[in-house]
């Protein structure tokens, strides 16, 4: 499966850029285009989308031409795939943060974003991500709050 | 002319010595530093998280701190390659070859000493280029127009694009990306809302720091959670002894640094071959001028110098077009044009003449700053090899942290951290799939005035697309694209692509 994927990559890049390309063009062109010499807000995009979606097919005919690239983003044996504690971890400390952060206030914000993405590497304990959310927590409210003047109150209706 | 650029530069070190600059130049080299020494933390995203936090300063303390970070984490990135073979920072990616062979001969100290030796005398070499080079490329592009500006954009774009590594064709594709992303939100000319869906949040567009921190910070933790090796810590015990290099490793050592050097300054000068690809041709050439190239891989000196003074002297001359011409060569300078407009300088050729506070102190920063690295790395090196040893997984939970509240402080929105996440989730597919996300920056900060000048252009010329080519300038610059073009499309038919070619040999 491993493999079939690495065989089929620019494949699937050069897809993805004609449908970044097409879905980009007809957002364009409901936008006025004007004419070369006065050119609407469409225009521009126009011939950028047609750029990008022309090279959406360039990708995909010149694939497997390209050899891998020892040093490229997905070397150093790094496994294609989601990791699915790790992932959830990082999205729920996001997400976490938007939420407390506009329900609850800074610390409480800090503490739930940093504790959860910890918990999602499978070496930390839930005493390792409480010790290290609450460390960054205090270095938050000093530094962030009190030293930069952040605009987030540290807890709120306090 | 050459008298100017003293009394210039004097009037810089004025500026760059007032206590809180001199104070925020230490704050950016140690942070850069430290962002260099840590494994698994990028210096462009450093940088987005703390542009956010310099809202506030004055402009010159600003840029000096920002522009701190990215030539400070050199001098911390070539720790992380030496003692552990971690080629986390690309520059020095190739200084591991024979850096770490090197550490395991117990001679890293050596290799480390080498690479000081290198990276003052490289950065000492761009800056004068700098000092030098910048005022008189500026007073050239004072005369440009809006279809010049936009054909010399349309080459940096080129060159930033094609030149990096991976495919030219992903990379014109992410520039072509990121020019879209850019142009996100009102436009300028006409008012009318572009690709918002009904999101006023997005009206003034998508934040360069979200679109940053998407790509370099999210992105890169789902890719790297639960599947980073541990750090390997047997040669992480090094004393400021073990640093100074016998008189016949330094005699070894100073023809390589200055190779190294004059590739360095040659690459910063060609737009999009910044300091990665300019490490890789310094090593490659290193190699093939040794009589015993055979010892390269085995823990060669000459591997460790010339790679360490070339990203040195193009890092310094990196900031050459951005500072001359408001043209970014590589997507840490896209970051540092993004904080110049952000503090309402407008980059291009009047900024030197207009801003001389913010171009001569950088420039002496730069002196202070390279100064101050010495004697942070130097007799403080045990300090730097204790924190290789922080884990990832306390490492990543903390940025994810800064990240967050780095975004939301851009525009106290946390509408943008969720933008941040979907960018970062896109980031993670383009990772996936091979693109570069590096020249997606680029093509974000660079779209929207591409489009501004493009427009004007043609609006000047009545909509004549032939005013690009009639224009000798614009038609020169335009030449030069296309011969890149044509250079790409001959290399692929050889199958030997040029640079790319050069870096992977180096690593046979």
């Amino acid at each position: 499966m491993m493999k079939r994927f690495e065989r089929q990559r620019d494949y699937y890049a050069g897809a993805l850029m004609i449908l970044v390309g097409v879905f980009a063009g007809y957002v364009a062109t409901t936008y006025d285009l004007g004419s070369l010499r006065e050119m609407g807000p469409g225009f521009f995009p126009l011939i950028l989308s047609v750029l990008i979606a022309a090279l959406g097919v360039g990708i995909a005919a010149t694939a497997g031409r390209t050899e891998g690239d020892a040093y490229g983003p997905m070397a150093h044996g790094h496994r294609v795939g989601v990791d699915l504690r790790g992932w959830a971890a990082i999205f729920a400390g996001v997400v976490a943060f938007i939420a407390l952060g506009h329900y609850a206030g800074m610390a409480p914000a800090t503490f739930a974003c940093v504790f959860l993405a910890a918990i999602g590497d499978r070496q930390n304990t839930w005493r390792s991500a409480a010790t290290l959310a609450l460390g960054i927590t205090i270095v938050a409210v000093v530094v962030l709050a009190f030293g930069l003047r952040v605009q987030m109150p540290i807890i709120k209706g306090f | 002319m050459i008298w100017s650029s003293f009394v210039d530069l004097a009037h810089g070190f004025e500026v760059a010595l007032q206590p809180h600059n001199l104070l925020y130049c230490f704050i950016g080299v140690l942070i850069g530093n430290l962002v260099g020494v840590l494994p698994g933390m990028g210096v462009l995203s450093a940088v987005s998280i703390l542009l956010p936090l310099t809202f506030g300063m004055k402009p010159v303390a600003a840029i000096l701190m920002i522009s701190g970070i990215f030539y400070g984490a050199q001098y911390g990135g070539a720790i992380c390659s030496i003692l552990l073979n971690l080629p986390s920072h690309p520059p020095h990616a190739v200084t591991c070859l024979d850096g770490y062979p090197l550490t395991q001969q117990g001679k890293g100290g050596v290799a480390l000493g080498v690479t000081m030796m290198g990276a003052v005398f490289g950065a000492a070499f761009g800056i004068l280029q700098m000092m030098f080079l910048a005022p008189y490329i500026a007073k050239i592009a004072f005369s440009f127009q809006a279809a010049e500006i936009c054909s010399l954009m349309l080459l940096g774009l080129l060159a930033g694009s094609t030149l990096a590594k991976g495919s030219p064709l992903k990379g014109v594709a992410m520039t072509a990306f990121g020019m879209l992303l850019g142009l996100v939100g009102t436009d300028t000319a006409t008012s009318v809302e572009r690709y918002t869906f009904g999101h006023y949040e997005l009206a003034d567009g998508i934040e360069l720091v979200a679109l940053a921190l998407g790509l370099f910070g999210i992105a890169e933790f789902l890719r790297s959670v639960n599947n980073v090796a541990p750090v390997n810590t047997a040669y992480t015990k090094l004393k400021f002894r073990d640093m100074r290099p016998s008189k016949a490793e330094a005699k070894e050592a100073a023809l390589p640094i200055l190779r190294g050097t004059l590739v360095g300054s040659l690459c910063s000068l060609i737009p999009g071959t910044g300091p990665v690809i300019a490490s890789f041709i310094a090593y490659a050439t290193e190699k093939k001028v040794s009589k015993n190239p055979e010892k390269f891989g085995t823990g060669a000196i000459a591997g460790v110098a010339a790679p360490e003074a070339s990203t040195h002297s193009s890092i310094q001359g990196d900031f050459i077009p951005t500072m001359s011409l408001g043209i970014p060569g590589d997507a840490a300078m896209a970051l540092l044009l993004g904080a110049l407009i952000i503090h309402n300088i407008t980059p291009g050729p009047r900024l030197i003449v207009e801003h001389p506070d913010v171009f001569w102190g950088l420039v002496a920063s730069f002196w202070i700053g390279n100064l101050i690295l010495v004697f942070l790395n130097v007799p403080m090196i045990g300090v730097w090899v204790r924190l290789l040893t922080v884990p990832y997984r306390y490492l990543y939970p903390s940025a994810l942290f800064f990240i967050c509240i780095g975004v939301f402080a851009t525009r106290n929105s946390l509408f943008d951290v969720g933008v941040t996440l979907v960018i970062g989730l896109f980031g993670y597919l383009l990772l996936l799939l091979r693109f570069e996300p590096a020249p997606m920056l680029l093509g974000f900060v660079l779209g929207p005035r591409f489009e501004e000048n493009f427009r004007r252009a043609l609006n000047i010329a009545h909509g004549d697309l032939g005013t690009f080519v009639e224009r000798p300038i614009s038609a020169f610059f335009l030449a030069i694209c296309a011969a890149l073009i044509g250079l790409q499309i001959y290399a692929r038919i050889k199958k030997a692509r040029a640079p790319v070619q050069l870096a992977s040999t180096a690593f046979d």
